[in-house]
């Protein structure tokens, strides 16, 4: 995995965990991979954050609510916003990928896969409420950048997919 | 070399502020649920990777001024933003055709960018890319369903092709932030982009059933401050907030 090598002190993790993203509040922001790094320098925390999409509002808040995590434990935390290497869905842990199907929200196929499911050409998006591929694209984009919302043919119920963005 | 750094980083960014703005106005009003939330992510992603161009703006500037200060308190003619942009929203051939003619040039300008020798540009571009690809493939499905939809769609997207593409020749034009930035290494020599772009475009009209316009009268100006009457209300709009309650922040 490629979040291995997001540079982030081991006790800072249980803080880490506890702040989630406000649109998809079962991810933790580790599950997401928004941490690029987290040290702690003379009692300050450090935290290099990097946006999933450049216009994402939660990352502000994200920012914030970090802040408030440490604050509440007495330290104070420094948010840089980093641009650079671009964030990826593969940075989505296991466990992260896991949660978001059980909140309802397909996890992103491979490259090729995602641009033939995008273009309507093949069926392979599993429905979150039945497990069913029989699935269609409503629509390009959903109720935030990073997910396009979709349809099970089957069950009929509407649900929506993580786009996977490399 | 700093002023005209901060001029093309401008340059860029205004492009995508006004046209970000354009869609913004559209929130609550497109045809259908999903265009109405196309639209303002599109929207979204143009004013994030806008943020990130005043963000490094505001720091080449080193006057202590933020992304705020670019965005909100220039005058008309401080925005370098091409004239294309600026188009309104006549109906929604117009937006899908503005947006395609702005994302071809937009992707092709990306991946040129991406070969700046300016880190932070790079880093923008990016991430900008991966956004702007999406764009582009969304709203060249919109010109070709229109365009070989049915005879009124035909129609409509024709007309809004024909109107607007007075307006594409602008974006090759060079201004004097480019030549000083192309020299530097960091800048595109955006007069390069002028054969592809045509060429893609061409390609992708005639596969929606559309007309070429042959015309070859162009008109132009926004790079140089010179905007078309749509401007004013436009900022109007965009600044209202600042200009009522000066410094206010969300």
């Amino acid at each position: 995995m490629t979040t291995t090598q997001a540079n982030i002190e081991s006790h800072l993790i249980p803080v880490l965990e506890t702040v989630s993203d406000p649109e998809i509040p079962v991810l933790s922001v580790l599950d997401l991979g928004v941490i690029r790094e987290a040290v702690e320098e003379n009692g300050t925390i450090h935290i290099k954050l990097t946006p999933t999409y450049s216009g994402c509002p939660a990352m502000d808040v994200i920012g914030d609510d970090l802040k408030t995590a440490f604050t509440a434990i007495g330290k104070e935390a420094k948010i840089d916003l980093v641009l650079t290497p671009a964030w990826s869905t593969d940075w989505i842990s296991e466990a992260g990928l896991q949660k978001m199907e059980v909140y309802g929200i397909a996890r992103p196929l491979s490259e090729t896969a995602d641009k033939d499911v995008l273009l309507g050409e093949k069926k392979l998006v599993k429905c979150t409420n039945c497990g069913s591929t029989n699935t269609h694209l409503v629509s390009q984009f959903g109720s935030t950048a990073c997910k396009a919302l979709f349809k099970c043919d089957d069950c009929q119920e509407p649900f929506d997919y993580f786009k996977c963005l490399k | 070399m700093k002023e005209h750094l901060y001029n093309y980083i401008l340059g860029i960014a205004d492009n995508s502020l006004i046209l970000g703005q354009r869609l913004g106005e559209l929130c609550g009003h497109g045809p259908t649920l999903e265009t109405d939330i196309a639209g303002t992510n599109i929207s979204l992603d143009l004013i994030g990777q806008t943020r990130s161009y005043y963000q490094y703006a505001a720091k080449v500037q080193g006057e202590g001024k933020t992304e705020d200060d670019i965005a909100f308190l220039r005058l008309e003619r401080e925005y370098k933003n091409v004239l294309l942009v600026e188009q309104p929203n006549e109906h929604f051939g117009y937006v899908m055709g503005r947006q395609f003619l702005f994302d071809v040039y937009h992707l092709l300008f990306l991946k040129e960018l991406q070969k700046s020798s300016d880190e932070t540009l790079v880093a923008i571009a990016n991430k900008g890319i991966k956004e702007v690809s999406y764009h582009k493939r969304f709203s060249g499905d919109w010109v070709k369903r229109l365009g070989d939809g049915t005879e009124e769609s035909n129609k409509k997207m024709q007309e809004a092709i024909d109107y607007l593409w007075a307006y594409t020749d602008e974006l090759f034009d060079m201004t004097e932030a480019d030549n000083k930035m192309v020299a530097e290494g960091i800048g595109v020599d955006v007069s390069e982009l002028k054969k592809p772009y045509f060429e893609q475009v061409s390609t992708l009209l005639k596969e929606a059933n559309l007309n070429v316009p042959e015309s070859n009268y162009f008109t132009r100006g926004g790079k140089k401050g010179i905007h078309s009457e749509h401007m004013g209300y436009i900022l109007a709009d965009l600044q209202y907030m600042q200009r009522t309650y000066p410094d206010m922040e969300w």
